[in-house]
């Protein structure tokens, strides 16, 4: 007897003198729990101070069937009180069964206004049903900055497995296009917690220690909403992008993708046929044009390779091309043709860019050989990411003859040189690398990446980071003096008496700068006469054109892209005006001076 | 009531005071205890308290019964309460198990009775011839105590059987053992351990293996046992205090306010608060020891030996328990586990100690 009982003794010792801190620490983990805090989501504004991205409260209806006396009568009477729909049923049915008899189970997850109005009223024959509000994203302008601000959605797996999981611990959506997407890390802010004590059940008693969440940062755009508006209501229902943006800076003004989407439909969890609808439509609403979209430059790559023969020093402005409407190869037959079938004669290259003369670029870029016609507009970043930041960004197509050999297994041939310096061919550019290499001839020659994001905000410290362009820094890669002539040469388009679009020059309170575009969608073959009207819409040339305002001093670039619009000067030169007009109207520049510096 | 005149009051109602003291201590300690485990409701304790009070009642009617009573008793109380187990068989009611007779006034536990009433039988019977028994004696004092111990575990209630097999076990060591037939016992218990195994229930079985490695099954069967030894190892030397353990008031402890509630006190007092109540136990134990010892005549001399050694078998039965040392077997810490059964038989087990003590020592007088 005596010996069991010092049995007991010396386990009683063991436990509680040996063993003591053992269990001191499994009775701690056991009482102890960490209970996440979602931080709020950063704000996203435009640059004249717009919300474009909000946190919302949105409503839900919970029920904690511990606390429901009768769950069959309840949900009875609540169906007569509010709409709920017999998929919110079964999936509540079956939640319940998961979840601890304490927990809220959500019954509706997004109640609307009247509804949680009515169940506030009768709230008090409702013991244990709750209306819960939570945050979620709205996007006050809709369609308007899909494509910039993009949307958010629920975190799926593949995300799950890259994300910082404790971070994260309490949030169930994450930016899946715009910057939303690029910005999400600034945008979350940081986790907080909540130490709480629990017990067997896990049902908090108390809460012990708080670990504030600290708010993401708000994003303050470059985008001006009412340039981004004009630009939209001027594509109306025609597919396209047009870009803006400050040659100074990179700064982005505009970028719009038409048609365009409905970013708040996403955030909710959009249903399988709408986003079927969606994906699947001819017009791709989904697609961001702007960025991804790749497009034949067209006439719209003739600045740049006419500043390549400048700068290579094979001509001078007053070189002169004999264009009798069509060019060859020596020792070949092949005729490639001009835009305008009966020559323009002796063209310079003045004329040359403001009459969009292929001879005349069929010759030099012959001259300039593929190589250095290649090296000169890669300076210009053609054919390599702008560094946008904006997600899936496309690079574009600048071929050269490694290019050809490596995914073609083919050799370059004289011929693909002359009408990759026409912009056809191979060659393909994204709107918004058309509007960088625009902005990059505009200031001077200076290396810019464009940006949509001007500055940053922490709200609480108001203290507020600008977003630096990496390439700022860097010397002009042009010659002042080719510079000009360039311009010159860009400036007759619009305002000269020979210019392609001279009619859009027409009156213009400021002098500016542009070039025409219509690039090829179907190739014409050797000899055939084809009228752009008479072609169904979706064989017709894309219009194209790039602007930048005001000549002496600019401000403001743009690049735009009208799908199967027919010729640049008609259906893309126009657009161009009114923008312009809208944007360097006095009121603005004076703001853009302030804000853009 | 001024404390001269308390003395010879205790004398004329036949307690023993160190007894009643020792007792009354316990009794306060389980309150203080319990208030705790229950979840800090008065209610709860004062519930215990009057079941307490009913207790100490019967006890001071216990000790009134002179010793010799106790003896023409045995036999009657022990044939009935193997015909109430019976009766508990065909018509006993309560959760899982069967335990209770329904009286219809009062619910009745006929096991209870049982621990009391099989020691008696025993001590009558080997009372009866003097010396140490036999091996015809030894092989009838075992059917003695296994039919209504057998009739026990059948309901199923392996914790009071194995008490009750003790008590009456107990009395037959008491009266000198033969350690020849002692051996051979424990080698044909060892072989027949297979044989129990097969007749055991389920659950029985599992808390068995379980006790064995309560981490094989962290969240099934070992659970309680874990969760039980988390509470007992983090109370450490001086405990948590009271009403600040957090394994019994998180509800993570099993059964915190019966079975476990030693597990309670270790988590809330430390290892210094069980051996104050060790030593109280083990001053009572002494006491029961010293009253047998004093006892002149074979049977109360038994009897009380055994009531003795059954309080300390549950002692040990439920510490071990909370412990993990012992499987989990229903059996509650003497005065400090809440329930009224059997503390109102600890408490009539009291009554008769008192009893042999001084009705003998009036006898001498």
């Amino acid at each position: 007897m005596g010996v069991s009982l010092l049995l007991v003794i010396g386990r009683l010792i063991k436990l509680q003198v040996f063993e003591h801190d053992r269990y001191k620490t499994l009775s701690q983990e056991n009482r102890l729990k960490i209970v996440p805090v979602a931080p709020a989501r950063g704000l996203i504004y435009s640059h004249e101070g717009v919300l474009l991205a909000d946190n919302r409260p949105t409503f839900s209806l919970e029920i904690v069937p511990e606390r429901t006396h009768d769950l069959p009568k309840v949900m009875r009477e609540l169906r007569e009180l509010m709409t709920i729909g017999d998929d919110d049923l079964k999936t509540f049915y079956r939640s319940v069964r998961k979840k601890r008899r304490f927990e809220g189970v959500p019954l509706v997850s997004n109640v609307g206004e009247e509804d949680v109005a009515r169940f506030v009223v009768d709230r008090h024959r409702f013991p244990g049903v709750a209306i819960v509000a939570r945050l979620s994203r709205y996007y006050p302008r809709g369609a308007q900055l899909a494509h910039v601000v993009g949307y958010m959605g629920r975190i799926d797996e593949a995300e799950t497995k890259q994300l910082d999981t404790s971070n994260y611990s309490a949030t169930t959506h994450i930016g899946k296009t715009g910057v939303e997407k690029s910005y999400e890390a600034m945008l979350h802010g940081r986790v907080g917690y909540q130490e709480v004590e629990v017990n067997a059940e896990g049902r908090v008693i108390r809460v012990l220690k708080r670990v504030p969440s600290e708010p993401g940062r708000d994003l303050h755009l470059s985008i001006d909403t009412r340039l981004q508006r004009a630009a939209l209501q001027e594509l109306g229902a025609k597919r396209g992008a047009v870009l803006a943006a400050d040659p100074r800076t990179g700064a982005v003004l505009a970028l719009v993708s038409n048609p365009v989407h409905d970013p708040n439909v996403f955030v909710g969890g959009i249903g399988i046929d709408e986003y079927k609808a969606l994906r699947d439509s001819p017009d791709r609403p989904l697609f961001n044009r702007a960025l991804q979209g790749m497009y034949p430059p067209g006439s719209t790559i003739k600045p740049f390779v006419a500043l390549a023969g400048l700068d290579s020093g094979l001509r001078t402005p007053a070189t002169a091309s004999w264009c009798p409407g069509w060019f060859s190869l020596a020792g070949q037959r092949h005729k490639y043709r001009c835009w305008k079938k009966t020559g323009h004669g002796h063209v310079d290259l003045g004329r040359a860019v403001a009459q969009s003369c292929d001879v005349y670029f069929y010759r030099l870029a012959h001259d300039l050989g593929i190589e250095r016609l290649h090296a000169y507009l890669s300076r210009f970043n053609f054919g390599q990411p702008t560094g946008i930041d904006l997600p899936s960004e496309a690079s574009g197509l600048l071929p050269s003859p490694a290019w050809k050999r490596k995914s073609r297994r083919l050799t370059w041939y004289p011929g693909e040189t002359l009408i990759t310096g026409i912009g056809q061919g191979f060659v393909l550019a994204t709107p918004l690398q058309l509007v960088t290499a625009t902005a990059m001839l505009a200031n001077g020659g200076r290396r810019v990446t464009p940006r949509v994001v001007s500055h940053t905000v922490d709200r609480r410290a108001q203290t507020s980071t600008p977003v630096e362009d990496p390439a700022k820094a860097e010397a002009p890669f042009i010659r002042a003096a080719d510079r000009l002539q360039i311009v010159q040469s860009m400036e007759r388009v619009v305002h000269g008496s020979d210019g392609t679009a001279r009619t859009v020059g027409l009156d213009a309170p400021f002098r500016f700068a542009g070039k025409t575009g219509t690039s090829q969608v179907f190739r014409i073959k050797q000899g055939q006469v084809i009228n752009n009207k008479n072609v169904p819409e979706h064989l017709r040339d894309h219009a194209l054109f790039i602007a930048f305002a005001p000549v002496e001093a600019p401000v403001i670039v743009l690049a735009i892209v009208v799908e199967h619009g027919g010729s640049g000067s008609e259906a893309a030169a126009p657009i161009a005006r009114r923008l312009l007009d809208q944007y360097l109207s006095a009121d603005t520049t004076e703001m853009r001076q302030v804000g853009g510096g | 009531m001024a404390a001269d005149s308390l003395l010879p009051a205790i004398s004329r109602f036949h307690l023993d005071p160190p007894l009643l003291t020792a007792v009354l201590i316990l009794c306060a300690m389980g309150l203080l205890v319990l208030y705790s485990a229950g979840g800090q409701q008065m209610g709860v304790v004062i519930g215990q308290g009057v079941k307490m009070a009913a207790g100490l009642g019967i006890m001071v009617g216990m000790a009134q019964i002179p010793p010799a009573q106790f003896r023409r008793w045995a036999p009657w109380s022990y044939a009935i309460g193997v015909a109430l187990l019976g009766l508990v068989m065909l018509h006993g009611t309560g959760r899982g198990a069967q335990r209770w007779l329904d009286l219809g006034v009062i619910r009745f536990q006929p096991s209870e009775l049982m621990k009391i009433a099989v020691p008696m039988m025993v001590c009558w019977y080997l009372s009866n011839a003097g010396m140490a028994p036999g091996f015809r004696r030894t092989l009838v004092t075992l059917g003695i105590v296994m039919i209504p111990a057998a009739l026990i575990a059948e309901q199923p209630d392996l914790g009071t059987a194995t008490l009750v097999a003790a008590s009456g076990l107990s009395v037959l060591f008491l009266a000198g053992v033969n350690w020849r037939l002692l051996g051979v016992g424990t080698i044909v218990t060892a072989a027949g351990a297979p044989v129990l195994w097969y007749y055991m229930h389920e659950y029985q079985r599992q808390r068995l293996l379980t006790l064995l490695d309560p981490e094989n099954d962290p969240l099934g069967s070992g659970y309680h046992i874990i969760q039980s030894m988390i509470a007992v190892g983090s109370g450490g030397l001086y405990g948590k205090g009271w009403l600040n353990g957090t394994q019994s008031h998180l509800e993570f402890l099993p059964e915190r306010s019966t079975d476990f509630i030693f597990a309670v006190l270790c988590e809330e007092f430390g290892l210094m608060g069980v051996l104050l109540l060790l030593s109280v136990y083990l001053f009572v134990i002494l006491r029961g020891f010293t009253i047998a010892l004093a006892a002149r005549e074979s049977f109360v001399r038994l009897f009380a030996g055994s009531l003795t050694i059954t309080l300390f078998i549950y002692i040990l039965v439920n510490m071990g328990m909370v412990v993990g040392q012992l499987p989990v077997v229903g059996i509650p810490l003497p005065f400090i586990s809440y329930g009224g059964t059997s503390l109102v038989t600890l408490l009539a087990s009291f009554g008769i100690l008192m009893s042999i003590h001084t009705h003998k020592r009036l006898l001498s007088n």
